[in-house]
């Protein structure tokens, strides 16, 4: 309580809508969430991304209040809501399996907060098609859940999230069962929606083009931390850690041993040959160890008679799909890379000896994790 | 500031008030009480007197009850065996039909799995009876000369067990057979097995745990089942479940009533945990 | 893929003819007319304008309903409400009642009688009404308890959650959500409990007074000693009853089980 005044200014100030403060959760002595700190502000849409049981499920239920955290605290609009019952938070949730009540149709769904709050008849109907309007399902409302597919069934759990006109709205994985059409389709749907109503969302996804798409700020998680909170650019192209630039951009990690680097490239030599990457203000010393991170479409490949500098291979294996040749490289040591190129027209064929090099533009240095 | 929720129980406390306090007082009190009964002594003529006795245990092993209580498990045993079999290769049979014949079936077990027994073997006494309905039958079609005079017989009380267990059986059998993946007796078919080995390494393996819960509704129910020994058997045929209520009802002697059912439920007891136990083992073996 | 022997088929056939053998004959001799039973005497309806003639077979009718219907009352309101609260409490004497609750389901019936009868009269409850209504309340709360905790098991958390989520309190999400969708499942388990009920002999025959007789009592005792086919009509109305009470379950249970599925079919 001591903190209320300090809490609310920073609310004013920053614009902070929902902080979360080293947020601690254990299960049966497992230990799922380790110290989570966030800030969000007002009509962020912020990613929470992470492969399964990496925690970032029970992160939104703590949020909602449908779990209590074990230390720390979640603050709301500048209020300590941390032991809040979920029903006394202006928080909704749009659950993975949307949760739409059976035995209720779409309107006394999306109307039920309403009624709750003994709004009355008239304002009910009003918001109820308005809010069905939202999400572009006008004349639905005497429909029941299992007359709806898929992804009617999905807008409905929105618009019964929205209808109350939450502070936050927490979606967990909301497009998980969808097709992958459809899947695109709500992405772009979503993004609009949540433009238009200026609510801050809090989402949940396992995939990353998802997240990239959609988000104004990523939090990469894994073992129930953080590994990198950013921008999509920023945990894209400057990954913090071998972790995030192989889960966001599915990148090659090299590892070697710092040698010969001046003050903008650090240069590094391994058991295949040699390697750069730009060193961006990082204090590595000749003799360190080196971790960088290339994405796929930044190598290039070239026959040894060439000369180029670069890490010595053998092609392993040539697949084609969405457009892009993709070549798996073999090296030396036993660890291979991937390179990626547009269109099909590439000569090399499994078995040939090449040399991968890329520009050290396009390379970033890495903590190595896990 | 760190407060946990209190333990969640709420309101829910008092939606669970109603069965808790009915269970204490009309379940567990009355069984409590049972106990007690069979330790006290009878008095003359009626009712009991507080002095506490192991004479109610140890007249079961009278020669007369202990007969009574080997009849029991004897009827039981036959019944049970009997039941087991029938029962088996009818909820095999008809797990193999096709769907819609599947559910006519089922259907058709379900009345009279919910009629009351009586009824039921009632009509078995229409057919037993002398000069009734089988007698008529086998008569016209000259097998026997005599009526057999079926009813209040030994046969007449084990077709009436049977006749009253099998649906339970046949409902057990049925719902493991059902969920069984015949692809597996295939595979076994695939693999060199002649039909029969099959069916016994695989089939009956796998169905092996509705044919156990079978035999448990079928034993349990048959130890106590003292009506259709009273209707089918004359009194040519006394079970545990007879004399319980002969004590009862006519003898008056409670404290002995409740001996011959706190042994009743004992053997009961050991049955089923006998059953958990086999059944247990089984399913960590399927795991494997 | 080759010709399948027939005999399953005889079989099953066989068998359930004999299931139904002895209900056929007790129905069919409860239209005839003459007093023994082996001998066909004609079609009548005699034995059932006798039978409601006689006006302590209608009491017994009366008797049985009524225990029935209180009786199932009681289960209902307890094996529901208790099914509900026992998934959410989380007090330690929990299991032990849980387990209690269902015995009387699972003890033989001539040991719930005896333990009933001596119980009450060591209460020093008058034998009666109270005493039946009682006793089957007892053996009718397992089968409720059963059919709610199985539909409960099956329930999805996150309705509760949702509920909770959108502003609803524990107990109104109960009210909301969970009660509407528990009550397929109540239903059900009332009518298999007020079809035992309506059928037990076993208990009531222990527990009941001089004065109050249910049905299926006179039943037996028109069994045991009764010489006139009355009783065959007797049986043949039980038997439609429990007939038109499980015809009803399985109407429900049908309904209740598209509606599961469909929403699985997500």
């Amino acid at each position: 309580m001591r903190n209320k005044t300090s809490l609310e200014r920073l609310a004013e100030v920053e614009d902070v809508i929902l902080r979360l403060e080293n947020i601690k959760k254990s299960f049966d002595g497992v230990t799922v969430l380790n110290g989570i700190d966030l800030d969000v502000k007002r009509g962020e849409f912020i990613t929470l991304l992470g492969s399964s049981g990496c925690g970032k499920t029970t992160t939104l239920r703590i949020i909602g209040g449908l779990e209590t955290a074990d230390e720390g605290r979640v603050i709301l609009e500048g209020v300590d809501v941390t032991n809040e019952e979920p029903n006394k938070r202006n928080v909704n949730t749009v659950f993975q399996n949307y949760a739409l009540f059976p035995h209720m149709n779409v309107e006394q769904n999306v109307g039920y907060s309403l009624k709750i709050r003994r709004r009355s008849k008239e304002d009910i109907k009003k918001a109820v098609s308005d809010a069905l309007q939202m999400v572009q399902l006008e004349g639905y409302e005497k429909r029941m859940p299992n007359e709806l597919s898929g992804g009617q069934r999905q807008r409905i759990a929105i618009a019964r999230a929205i209808v109350n006109e939450p502070k936050v709205l927490l979606l967990d994985e909301p497009l998980g069962a969808l097709d992958l059409k459809l899947r695109r389709q709500m992405q772009i749907e979503l993004k609009r929606l949540q433009k238009r109503l200026g609510i801050t969302f809090i989402y949940i996804t396992h995939d990353q083009e998802e997240a990239l798409n959609m988000s104004d700020r990523i939090a990469v998680m894994r073992n129930g931390v953080f590994e990198q909170l950013g921008t999509a650019s920023d945990v894209y192209d400057r990954p913090r850690t071998s972790y995030v630039a192989e889960f966001v951009g599915s990148a090659n990690i090299i590892r070697g041993t710092a040698q010969g680097s001046d003050e903008n490239t650090v240069r590094f030599v391994n058991s295949c040959g040699t390697g750069e990457v730009s060193r961006n203000g990082a204090a590595i010393k000749d003799g360190e160890d080196v971790v960088t991170a290339v994405r796929s479409e930044h190598i290039d490949l070239c026959s040894p008679e060439s000369g180029a500098k670069g890490l010595r291979g053998t092609v392993k294996e040539k697949s084609f799909s969405g457009g892009m040749l993709r070549i798996e490289v073999g090296l030396e040591d036993g660890t291979s890379v991937v390179s990626s190129r547009h269109g099909i027209n590439a000569d090399w064929v499994p078995g040939d000896a090449v040399i991968a090099s890329w520009d050290p533009e396009k390379a970033v240095l890495v903590d190595l994790e896990g | 500031m760190k407060k946990k929720k209190a333990a969640g129980n709420g309101a829910f406390k008092w939606f669970v008030m109603p069965i808790y306090l009915f269970t204490l007082f009309f379940v567990i009190g009355p069984l409590i009480y049972m106990v007690i009964l069979s330790f006290l002594e009878r008095e003359e003529t009626w009712g009991v007197t507080n002095t506490f006795t192991f004479g109610n245990y140890l007249s079961i092993f009278d020669p007369i009850y202990l007969k009574t209580f080997a009849e029991s498990l004897r009827l039981a045993l036959i019944s049970t065996v009997l039941v087991a079999f029938f029962g088996y290769v009818f909820g095999y049979f008809m797990a193999k039909l096709k769907p819609r014949m599947r559910k006519m079936m089922m259907m058709l077990l379900m009345i009279p799995f919910w009629t009351n027994s009586l009824i039921r073997l009632y009509g078995w006494i229409i057919i037993f009876r002398a000069n009734g309905t089988l007698d008529s039958v086998l008569m016209a079609i000259g097998l026997i000369k005599e009526p057999l005079k079926l009813l209040y017989t030994y046969p007449a009380v084990v077709v009436g067990m049977i006749y009253a267990l099998i649906p339970f059986m046949i409902l057990s059998v049925y719902s493991s057979v059902e969920k069984m993946d015949w692809h597996l007796v295939e595979a076994a078919r695939d693999l060199g097995a002649t039909p029969a080995k099959a069916f016994w390494t695989v089939t009956f393996r796998l169905t092996l745990p509705g044919l156990l819960t079978g035999i448990i509704l079928t034993f349990v129910p048959s130890m106590g089942l003292f009506f259709i020994a009273d209707i089918l058997g004359g009194n040519k045929v006394v079970l545990v479940g007879n004399l319980i209520q002969e004590q009862l009802m006519k003898v008056h002697n409670w404290p002995f009533a409740a001996a011959l059912s706190v042994v009743l439920m004992l053997i009961m007891t050991v049955m089923i945990w006998a059953y958990r136990k086999i059944a247990k083992a089984d399913e960590l073996e399927a795991r494997l | 893929m080759k010709n399948r022997t027939k005999w399953p088929s005889v079989y099953l056939a066989v068998l359930m003819a004999l299931m139904y053998l002895p209900i056929l004959l007790v129905i069919i001799y409860s239209f005839n007319e003459s007093k023994i039973t082996s001998v066909w005497g004609g079609f009548s309806l005699r034995w059932y304008t006798e039978l409601f003639r006689d006006r302590t077979m209608f009491e017994a009718l009366l008797n049985s309903l009524f225990v029935g219907v209180v009786s199932c009352f009681l289960a209902a309101l307890i094996g529901t409400f208790g099914a509900v609260g026992m998934s959410k409490v989380s007090f330690r004497s929990k299991g032990v009642i849980e387990y209690a609750s269902q015995l009387p389901m699972m003890i033989p019936e001539i040991v719930l009688g005896m333990v009933f009868l001596t119980y009450f009269s060591l209460l020093r409850l008058p034998f009666g009404m109270i005493t039946l209504i009682i006793a089957h309340t007892a053996f009718c709360i397992p089968y409720v308890y059963m059919e709610v905790k199985a539909r409960l098991v099956g329930l999805d958390p996150s309705y509760v959650e949702a509920a909770k989520d959108l502003g609803a309190s524990e107990i109104r999400a109960f009210f909301d959500i969970i009660f509407p969708l528990m009550l397929p499942a109540v239903a059900s388990g009332v009518l298999l409990a007020f079809a035992m009920s309506f059928d037990d002999v076993i208990i009531s025959v222990f527990v009941t007074g001089v004065d109050v007789n249910t049905l299926p009592i006179k039943v037996y005792s028109q069994v045991k000693t009764g010489v006139t086919p009355k009783i065959n009509a007797l049986c043949t109305l039980m038997f439609a009853i429990t007939v038109i009470v499980i015809v009803i379950f399985n109407i429900i249970r049908r309904k209740n089980d598209v509606k599961t599925l469909e929403n699985k079919d997500l």
